[in-house]
């Protein structure tokens, strides 16, 4: 494990975010940690995105001047920055939205591609493994967003495929005796995550990898909340498919990514069509150009990827390794701190080095949108809900969770200031008094 | 802090009227979608009354899961609604999401809320008006269902 930051390398890390100076309720110094639903941005990222529009705007990719050139090697550029920063060659680099539109992204193409003639040309045993049609599965998880079960429901209506999960343990992990009873022949998508958005669950992904390949099925996996806390290495991972947002990578909304093999990318038909995408329009029929534009269509979201790939630059810069250890420091903290208050407990596995970003919890006899207001007003910034993991919640018998979630420039302080925040909730609505 | 009164509390830990009752003329179940929080609520208007300008509602009944400010709300819902006339319902309901959308201008009539002046404090948190207002819409809905006309708006309150 690499050494973390000391407090003055935080404190000047902290000072590339101008937003964390910012003073909120009854002027208490802000204390965000609600980085798992969106992340801060530092300067470097804002002046990414500023110098693009105000030194190189133009639409990339086409245009016969200078700006539409060095806006079109802006953006790509910034393909081969975020490609590199997951250890993939540019071509397998698709800019999304968001993470969710990158989901949606495959669904659709998934389901293109099962259309009578859609892979004509394509490998046939590779082509058999991208058609779904009724007899087929689609296996997800119980401790999935909505945005890595919401597709694949949708996906199994369209083309008559059945939708089947695997459960969580008690301990929050995934169930891998019940994805053995689940995956089979019939099998063609495993779509999972990395790190779940609640249970903050590091999911063992080779060894799932290797029980999806086993039977043939493609896996997709969620990577949202795991890209900006750890190294990841999409050929390390083993996945055919990976996809995450830059908002939550310290980099600007609007951007997300959709890594594939190049061979599936080659293979699949696009999800959205139009200008750019294209290859050769004739009025009765179009063939389209070769990933990742393909799956580009419209002019793309330039300053935010260039964004994109300032905050990957800037994560690289401080050692993806050094932020994974000043993630653990920042959860083992917080487990270790909540298990002394008998009044409150965690969801998702209690060995910190079973989890990455976030943790959730209840408070007994306390409803978690009132927790997040008494929180709220010592200006603790948390998410509460059930944070777009619906069925995770009635899974795990709850209606709703408390979140906390850390970024890079989360302090041990911090946490502590939420912790003492938290200690008044039991008083606030008359619980017997919790003696931390 | 002033968002959680006494009274809020009171409400959500001894919600008024709570369960579910027959008998009734409709049900309705609403959703707030950020965090799950339900309300399944049933109304019974006074067969004698009709259903049209003289209507009265006989009972509201509720089984609401979620927050003290949604909980407290529905308690106050029920006392405010039950054996009322429709009209002045549609009138405590339309002073209610007057004073909680006035993000802190309006501190609420007791004359008409009741104890729904108790939440005035929630207009300055714009995320939980949803949350009190859960309930109430669940109502006008339930009331629409049962054959009540809600579209008319809301008439003054006699004190």
């Amino acid at each position: 494990m690499s050494a973390t930051f000391t407090d003055a390398e935080l404190a000047r890390l902290r000072a590339d975010f101008p937003i964390l100076s910012r003073r909120v309720r009854h002027d208490a110094p802000l204390v965000y940690l609600d980085s798992g639903a969106t992340s801060q941005k530092p300067r470097v990222v804002l002046d990414a995105e500023r110098d693009f529009y105000e030194q190189h705007n133009a639409a990339v990719h086409r245009g016969a001047h200078l700006l539409a050139e060095e806006a079109t090697d802006a953006y790509e550029g910034a393909r081969e920055t975020v490609a590199r920063f997951i250890g993939a060659p540019a071509r397998e680099v698709v800019f999304t939205r968001n993470g969710t539109d990158a989901l949606n992204l495959v669904a659709y193409a998934l389901s293109n591609a099962s259309a009578p003639g859609a892979l004509d040309g394509v490998d046939p045993e590779l082509a058999a493994r991208l058609t779904i049609g009724p007899g087929d599965e689609i296996v997800v998880t119980q401790m999935e967003h909505h945005a890595n079960l919401v597709p694949w429901q949708e996906l199994c209506r369209r083309t008559g495929a059945t939708l089947r999960w695997v459960d969580v343990t008690d301990d929050g992990e995934l169930d891998l005796a019940g994805l053995d009873a689940v995956l089979g022949e019939a099998t063609k998508v495993l779509a999972f995550t990395h790190v779940s958005n609640v249970l903050g669950t590091l999911n063992d992904v080779p060894t799932i990898v290797a029980k999806a390949r086993a039977v043939g099925a493609l896996t997709v996996l969620d990577a949202c909340q795991s890209v900006p806390h750890l190294p990841v290495d999409v050929t390390q991972l083993g996945v055919d498919l990976l996809a995450f947002t830059g908002h939550k990578l310290l980099g600007p909304s609007g951007v997300g990514v959709l890594w594939g093999r190049y061979e599936l990318l080659e293979a699949l038909p696009p999800y959205v069509t139009g200008g750019s995408m294209i290859e050769l329009v004739r009025i009765e029929s179009s063939t389209y150009a070769a990933p990742p534009q393909r799956f580009e269509a419209g002019v793309p979201m330039t300053a935010q990827a260039v964004g994109l790939a300032a905050a990957c630059d800037y994560l690289s810069a401080i050692g993806m390794e050094r932020v994974a250890a000043h993630d653990h420091d920042l959860v083992a903290h917080t487990l270790a701190e909540l298990a002394k208050r008998p009044w409150v407990t965690v969801v998702g596995p209690t060995d910190p080095d079973r989890r990455v970003g976030a943790v959730s919890f209840t408070v007994d006899g306390v409803h978690p949108h009132d927790v997040g207001q008494i929180l709220d007003d010592s200006g603790v910034a948390v998410r509460t809900g059930h944070h777009c993991a619906w069925p995770l919640h009635r899974f795990l018998r709850v209606v709703a969770t408390t979140r906390v979630s850390f970024s890079v420039y989360t302090t041990i302080g911090e946490i502590d200031a939420f912790l003492a925040a938290l200690d008044r909730v039991p008083a606030v609505f008359g619980l017997e008094a919790a003696s931390a | 802090m002033d968002l959680y009164q006494e009274l809020i509390l009171d409400h959500s830990k001894r919600p008024q009227h709570a369960g579910l009752r027959e008998p009734f003329d409709a049900q309705t179940h609403h959703v707030n979608t950020t965090c799950g929080d339900e309300v399944t609520l049933r109304v019974r208007l006074d067969p004698n009354a009709g259903t049209g300008p003289d209507a009265v509602v006989a009972d509201v009944s509720y089984d609401a899961i979620g927050c003290s400010i949604s909980v407290a709300s529905a308690s106050i819902l029920a006392q405010e609604a039950i054996g009322h006339p429709l009209a002045d319902v549609l009138g405590t309901y339309g002073a209610m999401k007057t004073m909680l959308t006035s993000r802190g201008q309006d501190p609420g009539d007791e004359e008409v809320v009741g104890d729904g002046v108790a939440l005035a404090g929630v207009a300055k948190y714009p995320a939980r008006v949803k949350c009190a207002l859960l309930p109430w819409s669940a109502l006008t809905d339930a009331l629409a269902r049962a054959g009540a006309d809600v579209t008319a708006g809301p008439k003054p309150t006699t004190p």
